[in-house]
């Protein structure tokens, strides 16, 4: 999937003026897609414009997008996680266990997070200690994880979670301001400072350039994957809590399909999938035009398979745009 | 090529190996005829796994089959609501995944985009658009004549049709795959795209091709399903992709592209198969055999990747462990 030869590859005069157009260009473009959906819902529905279902509707994009961030920094470095929604599954049947053995909610809280923790270290160890190839392994962990689940808990499911764990996934901080959403802000802003105002950051920058490079520059490649899966698996530890709290409910079958979101909003949000550009505000403005999207459509009346359609529809539209204005202007 | 058949030749003696201990304890299972509707069971996740391993060889991914595949189902369902003769659904279904197949390879061709994302988003793409063509209705045994349906299941020599087109699609590939010029460019393209450049394959007209047949496979595929299965509805096969690329993995096609062969393909889809078939008859839960098609997947791919470790890569590991 990397590195195929384009034919007549130039190498421009001055060095990364048109890129970094290219880049503030492709927020800009978010921005104004944000702008767009929010303008049209608000048309098209009376009830979009209301601070408390503007607040519902933060809860269809905040587990995902709490991922989402961790997800962007390691696909920046050139690998992917495909086993996130796995994770939370296994997380959150290890919750229902905690709960079981009569657990209070700070220890099923720390359960699902240290589960996410350990998730994510085997995905490391496999992809950074044995040097396999990220996507074969996490399609395989993706089997193994939830597998783990059904194991547990077949067709059956965990319920009766004690009454304060309902705060994560259901309560409020402040006004409309759900815990969620603080959440969000807050693994934003973190990121954020970690991936573009850190060493740490570069090294994942260079790494997702060239990792050849990277290594003989003194970078420990090695350790800085295994960490950004340490990264994914933990933030799936956490979407489990609030996913797990919100539902109120374990099933073998939670969050299936979710690492698809994940990664379309990551690349919606800017992110090369070939790895080494990105920025974590594209992908911020990509989980609000994906709950915007949702939300609006859903206030409609449009089944969710339809929405479906406008987000792959988005997907590739928003990464092709560039490519066939830049071909057109080479002709 | 020695060290390559030898990979396979280990897939084999595991999948034996895996029939002898369930012969062992349950001899009913290695009756001539279970074996046959294993392989007949397994049918649809060969031939998808040929197409995959084309796409693969090429350095890319598909992850749209099974939305192809129900997509030209529910097509070819709703043309024999119509009475449409069966030769010409056929022909349409195989004809709408290869065009749906060349849309994701054009796409990738023509705007560079990664398959990956391609294909993430033609997937939920051609799932909706099924929906819309639909409204969400399925197509039950009830309306689809009986000629649609038996064509599948009627058994030639012990072995249902469904078997027997898998048997020529791997036989035909088998072919174009390790005799035709056509075939080495996919393995040219994905082994070394800037050596084929120079000798004059297009990188992308392969991959353009590899899509395309990818496509027309899951069309073929998706007339078997649904003639099948006897149902056809908007989520038919979903997530069976992973389960095309896991058969592939397992298969000892490299995801790096360029390195694969059919009988690897093949193998790693009796692998699963065989596994999903065994389950119920050694009285294990079916809820385990995600756990056990994972931890495959992974196996698989330490045993691929310590035997195929160049020389080149030793200098940088020693480098980056100081």
């Amino acid at each position: 999937m990397t590195d195929i030869p384009q034919t007549g590859r130039q190498i421009p005069d001055r060095l990364q003026s048109s890129l970094h157009r290219g880049l503030r260009s492709w927020e800009t473009l978010l921005i104004f897609v944000f702008i767009a959906v929010f303008i049209v819902n608000s048309f098209a529905s009376p009830y979009f414009l209301n601070a408390w279902n503007l607040s519902d509707a933060t809860f269809n994009f905040t587990e995902k997008a709490m991922i989402a961030f961790a997800m962007a920094m390691l696909i920046i470095a050139g690998e992917i996680d495909l086993s996130v929604a796995s994770i939370i599954a296994l997380a959150s049947t290890a919750m229902g266990l905690a709960m079981q053995a009569g657990a209070g909610t700070p220890l099923i809280v720390i359960t699902g997070l240290a589960v996410g923790l350990l998730c994510g270290a085997v995905n490391g160890v496999l992809v950074a200690g044995m040097r396999l190839p990220s996507i074969v392994v996490t399609i395989g962990t993706m089997s193994l994880f939830r597998g783990l689940s059904y194991i547990i808990l077949g067709d059956k499911a965990f319920t009766g979670y004690p009454k304060d764990f309902a705060f994560f996934g259901q309560g409020y901080v402040f006004w409309v301001i759900s815990f969620e959403l603080v959440i969000f802000t807050l693994m934003a802003i973190g990121t954020y400072f970690l991936l573009e105002r850190s060493n740490f950051g570069r090294a994942v920058y260079a790494i997702g350039n060239n990792p050849t490079a990277a290594l003989f520059s003194g970078l420990r490649v090695q350790r800085v994957r295994f960490i950004l899966f340490l990264f994914t698996g933990i933030s799936s530890g956490i979407a489990a809590v609030c996913l797990t709290s919100r539902l109120g409910s374990t099933r073998p079958s939670i969050a299936t399909g979710m690492e698809l979101d994940v990664v379309t909003m990551v690349v919606l949000g800017g992110v090369s999938i070939l790895g080494g550009s990105g920025r974590i505000f594209g992908v911020v403005l990509a989980a609000l035009i994906m709950g915007a999207v949702t939300f609006g459509f859903g206030l409609l009346n449009v089944p969710g398979i339809v929405m479906s359609i406008f987000l792959g529809i988005l997907l590739i539209g928003v990464i092709a745009a560039p490519q066939i204005l830049r071909q057109n202007k080479r002709e | 090529m020695t060290f390559l058949k030898s990979r396979e030749a280990i897939l084999l003696g595991a999948i034996l190996l895996l029939i002898g201990a369930i012969a062992l304890r349950f001899p009913a299972f290695v009756a001539p005829q279970n074996l046959a509707n294993v392989f007949n069971d397994t049918a649809p996740l060969m031939i998808l796994a040929i197409g995959q391993m084309i796409v693969i060889l090429t350095k890319c991914i598909d992850l749209s089959m099974a939305a192809t595949l129900a997509m030209t189902g529910m097509v070819a369902a709703l043309l024999n609501g119509m009475g449409v003769p069966l030769p010409l659904i056929i022909l349409i279904a195989v004809l709408l995944g290869a065009l749906m197949g060349a849309f994701n390879g054009v796409l990738v061709w023509r705007l560079g985009i990664p398959s990956i994302v391609v294909t993430l988003g033609t997937m939920t793409i051609y799932r909706g658009a099924i929906f819309l063509l639909t409204n969400g209705k399925w197509v039950n045994a009830h309306e689809m004549t009986d000629a649609f349906k038996a064509l599948p299941r009627s058994v030639i020599l012990g072995l249902p049709v469904m078997g027997w087109t898998a048997l020529a699609i791997i036989a035909i590939f088998a072919v174009i795959m390790t005799r035709t010029s056509f075939g080495r460019a996919f393995y040219a393209v994905g082994g070394n795209p800037h050596a084929a450049v120079y000798v004059g394959l297009d990188v992308g007209r392969s991959q353009f091709a590899a899509f395309v047949i990818s496509g027309a496979l899951a069309g073929l595929t998706g007339y078997l399903w649904v003639a099948r299965y006897a149902v056809a509805y908007v989520d038919n096969a979903g997530g069976f992709e992973l389960d095309v690329v896991a058969a592939c993995v397992i298969g000892g096609i490299s995801i790096a592209g360029g390195v694969g062969t059919v009988a690897g393909a093949i193998l790693g889809a009796l692998f699963l198969g065989i596994i999903k078939n065994a389950l119920p008859v050694i009285g294990i839960s079916p809820f385990w055999q995600m756990a056990i098609s994972g931890t495959a997947i992974l196996l698989a791919v330490m045993f691929n990747a310590t035997s195929a470790r160049e020389k080149g890569r030793l200098i940088l590991k020693a480098t980056d462990q100081t």
